[in-house]
């Protein structure tokens, strides 16, 4: 009994005899990635302490390169494993937007219209979360209720390279569903898609499709009337 | 090569390296700042990440830990084609001589290395053996330097562009289109 090797049984026989330290106090002592030393969690410190930190590039791509298989796990065919990038991306959007308008303060703004909104999107959010603008906004042509911004390199694609029976599949679902997550918290309801546009420079050129909801125009109509 | 071409060819990839380094640096004007000062005195000619001298690299292998060939591409003419099997066959033979190698090392020591660098009349091979097994083949034009540093950054663009690749299954054969082109980039730049 004396060697027994239980962590667990040691601790609590030595609380009891020395100290009225709760029974289990060593486990925060060893959890001590969520509490540091002065006892606070990640929650309590100011949400303004991480705003120009940074993240290992490489830290981030194995992340992300384990949230893809976990997806990929469950799922039947490209298309779903896209929605299920996407609605893990909506997760982050609606946190990263609340963080964004608290982090500017008084001079937060609430976008109305919808290039305010796109712009929005391809420089404060984009440099917020990559520290770079977004490549491109444009308009398509055809289709009134569509828009498209493009990045040359999505971070989360630099390491990724789709095997060829997956080609359609473009891992940039996720920034897709972050975008998806802006819009809808300004109320603009829009189904967002990520597709590969490689050119010569940019292989893994990247491609967001932002398609409205009819009463999105509907009601920009009514301002410009106005 | 002779040995005054191999001076010119070094003299001025150094150059073209200062050039790209303090660009790539210029976000930390500290750095760019050393940077002025050391290029005017001599340095000693490292190539670096994404920049090659005037060099041949005929083939790069990939061998993981069984044995297995898992990556296999030619890059500049000088090698006997071989059939994929025979590939797969010189792959394991490869790795049972690098078994006996890294066993009958002359000292004391327990733990070799193995066989690093093979030299023939019409190539040089080195092999580089990560901690986890995986083995790294470059054949190149004999009497080549800096082998070591080749080796390394094929190293490098493996554990970027196959290992963070959640689509690789591991210890599998590479397939991966990152892989493929930085690999070109990197060992013909100018081709």
């Amino acid at each position: 009994m004396n060697r027994d090797p239980s962590p667990f049984r040691t601790a609590s026989t030595a609380s009891t005899a020395t100290s009225p330290t709760p029974k289990y106090a060593n486990l925060t002592a060893s959890t001590n990635l969520r509490y540091s030393l002065t006892r606070k969690s990640i929650y309590d410190r100011h949400l303004n302490r991480t705003k120009t930190s940074e993240l290992s590039k490489s830290a981030f791509a194995f992340l992300f390169g384990e949230m893809v298989q976990y997806a990929q796990k469950k799922v039947y065919g490209v298309q779903d494993l896209e929605k299920k990038l996407n609605l893990h991306g909506y997760a982050v959007g609606q946190r990263f937007l609340e963080l964004l308008l608290w982090r500017d303060g008084r001079t937060a703004k609430r976008e109305t219209r919808i290039l305010g909104i796109l712009q929005f999107i391809s420089h404060q959010l984009y440099r917020a979360i990559f520290q770079k603008q977004a490549d491109t906004l444009e308009k398509v042509r055809e289709n009134e209720d569509e828009y498209m911004i493009s990045d040359n390199d999505p971070v989360v694609n630099t390491y990724i390279s789709v095997p060829k029976e997956m080609s359609q599949l473009n891992c940039g679902a996720f920034i897709a569903g972050i975008i998806e997550a802006v819009l809808d918290g300004h109320c603009f309801p829009a189904k967002v898609t990520a597709h590969t546009a490689p050119n010569e420079l940019w292989p893994g050129r990247t491609v967001f499709l932002i398609k409205f909801e009819p009463e999105v125009l509907e009601r920009e109509a009514l301002r410009v009337g106005s | 090569m002779n040995v005054s071409g191999w001076f010119e060819a070094v003299a001025s990839c150094s150059s073209a390296t200062t050039n790209s380094r303090s660009q790539a640096l210029s976000l930390h004007p500290a750095a760019s700042h050393r940077e002025n000062l050391t290029s005017s005195s001599f340095k000693p000619p490292t190539p670096r990440p994404g920049h090659l001298p005037n060099m041949v690299v005929y083939a790069v292998l990939i061998l993981n830990k069984a044995g297995g060939l898992i990556y296999q591409r030619d890059f500049n003419p000088g090698l006997q084609k071989l059939s994929s099997n025979d590939y797969l066959i010189l792959a394991g033979t490869f790795h049972g001589v690098h078994a006996i190698t890294s066993q009958i090392s002359p000292t004391n020591e327990t733990s070799s290395s193995g066989l690093e660098v093979l030299e023939s009349e019409n190539f040089v091979m080195r092999c580089f053996q990560t901690l986890t097994g995986t083995k790294f083949l470059i054949f190149a034009e004999p009497r080549q330097q800096n082998l070591d540093v080749v080796v390394r950054r094929v190293y490098e663009l493996y554990a970027d562009y196959v290992m963070k690749n959640p689509f690789y299954q591991i210890e599998m054969p590479i397939r991966s289109e990152g892989f493929d082109r930085h690999l070109n980039s990197y060992i013909k730049p100018h081709q």
